[in-house]
């Protein structure tokens, strides 16, 4: 479980995010949702210690500050939306990247046995000899997902994963989170814009507003006409399809 | 891999034999063969030393060139076009200013001190400006450079040194004897100790976040990058002098045939850097025969050439400054 206390957060003098109090569940899929700048982006980079902040961050009962650089980055590993990529390596080299924290620069087969099952996860097999400056966004976007899921991290922080993806490898990409949380008992934690991949998807949503987190609570629950209404100010219709609760929202 | 590193250590062998056999006086493998005693001595008082900083020199300023990109994620940086040169010089000017009759390896521990926080200032300076072309970032380094490089000659004029730093201003092999170079074996130390952290520094230089995010201390990285790269070009410059080019030119070579990660191209990069700078110094030596030309010149023109070959190709591997 991640717990975050009194979490504040200024840019120069604009407060980004204030007084947040939260407890993260584990094994589940977490959605961030919130309208642009509501401080999504910035709370999973606090808590994935690239943003510094005031308040407290415990994860799994111990403090963020008292972990070993090393060992925290077996337990949280993040992908940031802004990863440009213009170095010369090929997809594998980046994959194995992520076995950099277990077994450092030397790989022994268990490791190049999971760089092997996260390339086979995101479909990169055909291009895993590739340099990843020749692959197009999707591509270098599947590259880096792969590269945290051979991490292997109990934690994994996604800041709008979907970026850069067409409908069929978005839906394949949350199958796959989906799986890991229920195979692998890992947590997920990701920042995305499609509200229904959010409903459709996560066990959990934290829904933040102007600087604040505004609801946090099961994925059911949250996604209402009425909440929805509040988080983003604007009118959701919501069907139920096979169980799936679909929000409308173009019209 | 290890066919290229083969190839290249057969050419480095030719081209070291040949190297050891071009000079105004006249010694043949055969007078090395009848152990002629006047020849012998020249052999191992002037040519294998020269030969040893020749490849020790190619070598260190080509890794302290690739450790630079890597930790400033910039393809185009290297000692000579991010100031740590110039600031190498000043600090030798300093030492002979402060410490008159200092000791080679007082004068490379001031000029190193002085590299390195020269280097830090820029590293920076640039934190500080957030450039959005690349390319912008050896301008400032060369232009930071030049600012240093003039107090530098200022000071020595006004203190009557000039004759005494000019020796280091534009590098030269026809100074090296026996004695006088062994502190390039550095570069070999510092060799081994990037070919140890290879991975790390390829981490490093994809960025802050990425490297964070897979456990790298960042700020220690690269604090240990500029360290090594002061160490090698204060060497370098105290023993030789300066050389342009060599440090941003062999990496990206090497770059565009085998890639980025450093750990498959550290090797490469060592051994094309001895070959460059071994070529250089027999054009030096045979192009106005029996005189020479200092191997700055010749590096610099050779380099500058294949630097525009660099650029015109493109910005296609050019990477963004962070």
């Amino acid at each position: 479980m991640i717990e975050l206390l009194n979490i504040n957060k200024k840019y120069d003098d604009k407060d980004v995010l204030k007084n947040i109090n939260l407890s993260l569940p584990k094994g589940k899929i977490i959605s961030l949702i919130g309208a642009n700048g509501a401080g999504k982006s910035t709370l999973l980079s606090i808590i994935s210690r690239l943003t510094t902040s005031e308040g407290e961050i415990i994860i799994d009962d111990k403090n963020i500050d008292n972990y070993h650089i090393t060992e925290l980055s077996k337990k949280i590993s993040i992908l940031r939306q802004s990863n440009y990529l213009n170095i010369k390596l090929t997809v594998r080299e980046l994959i194995s990247f992520g076995r950099y924290p277990h077994s450092k620069s030397r790989l022994n087969e268990k490791d190049n046995k999971i760089i092997d099952e996260s390339i086979s996860y995101m479909n990169l097999d055909y291009l895993k000899n590739k340099y990843i400056d020749e692959l197009s966004g999707g591509e270098k976007q599947r590259a880096l997902i792969a590269m945290i899921l051979a991490q292997d991290s109990d934690y994994i922080f996604l800041d709008e994963p979907l970026n850069n993806l067409d409908m069929k490898h978005s839906v394949s990409i949350m199958k796959l989170l989906r799986k890991i949380v229920k195979e692998k008992s890992k947590t997920v934690i990701l920042v995305v814009h499609d509200i229904n991949f959010a409903s459709c998807y996560s066990d959990y949503i934290v829904a933040l507003k102007n600087t604040g987190v505004l609801y946090a609570g099961d994925a059911e629950k949250i996604i209402t006409k009425e909440k929805l209404k509040n988080i983003f100010d604007m009118d959701f219709e919501i069907e139920d399809i096979d169980g799936n609760k679909i929000c409308i929202y173009y019209t | 891999m290890f066919k290229r590193i083969i190839i290249l250590s057969i050419s480095l062998i030719i081209l070291g034999g040949i190297s050891l056999f071009i000079g105004v006086s006249d010694i043949t493998p055969l007078d090395i063969f009848q152990a002629d005693s006047d020849k012998l001595h020249i052999f191992f008082i002037s040519r294998v030393p020269r030969l040893m900083a020749i490849l020790c020199t190619g070598m260190g300023l080509s890794i302290a060139g690739v450790i630079m990109q890597s930790i400033m994620s910039n393809n185009f940086v290297s000692p000579s076009t991010a100031s740590t040169m110039d600031w190498a010089k000043f600090g030798v000017l300093i030492a002979i200013l402060f410490f008159p009759g200092a000791t080679l390896k007082t004068k490379m521990i001031i000029s190193t001190l002085f590299a390195f926080f020269g280097s830090m200032l820029f590293v920076q300076l640039l934190s500080l400006i957030k450039l959005k072309d690349p390319i912008f970032t050896p301008l400032i380094g060369i232009m930071l450079g030049n600012v240093v490089s003039s107090v530098t000659t200022y000071i020595a004029y006004k203190y009557d040194l000039i004759q005494n730093i000019s020796s280091w201003l534009q590098g030269n092999f026809a100074m090296v004897l026996q004695g006088r170079y062994e502190l390039l074996y550095i570069g070999v130390l510092m060799l081994i100790i990037v070919v140890l952290f290879a991975t790390k520094f390829t981490i490093v230089s994809i960025g802050e976040d990425f490297s964070k995010n897979l456990g790298v201390n960042y700020k220690l990285t690269v604090t240990i990058g500029i360290i090594i790269a002061s160490i090698i070009t204060s060497v370098v410059v105290v023993t030789i002098g300066s050389i342009p080019f060599i440090g941003m030119i062999v990496p990206n070579i090497i770059r565009i045939i085998r890639g980025d990660n450093l750990k498959n191209n550290i090797w490469e990069i060592a051994l094309v850097g001895g070959l460059f700078v071994l070529v250089c110094d027999i054009f030096s030596r045979i192009i106005i025969y029996p005189f020479e030309i200092p191997i700055s010149v010749t590096a610099g023109i050779i380099g500058s050439i294949i630097f525009l070959y660099i650029l015109l190709r493109g910005n296609k591997h050019v990477k963004k400054t962070a």
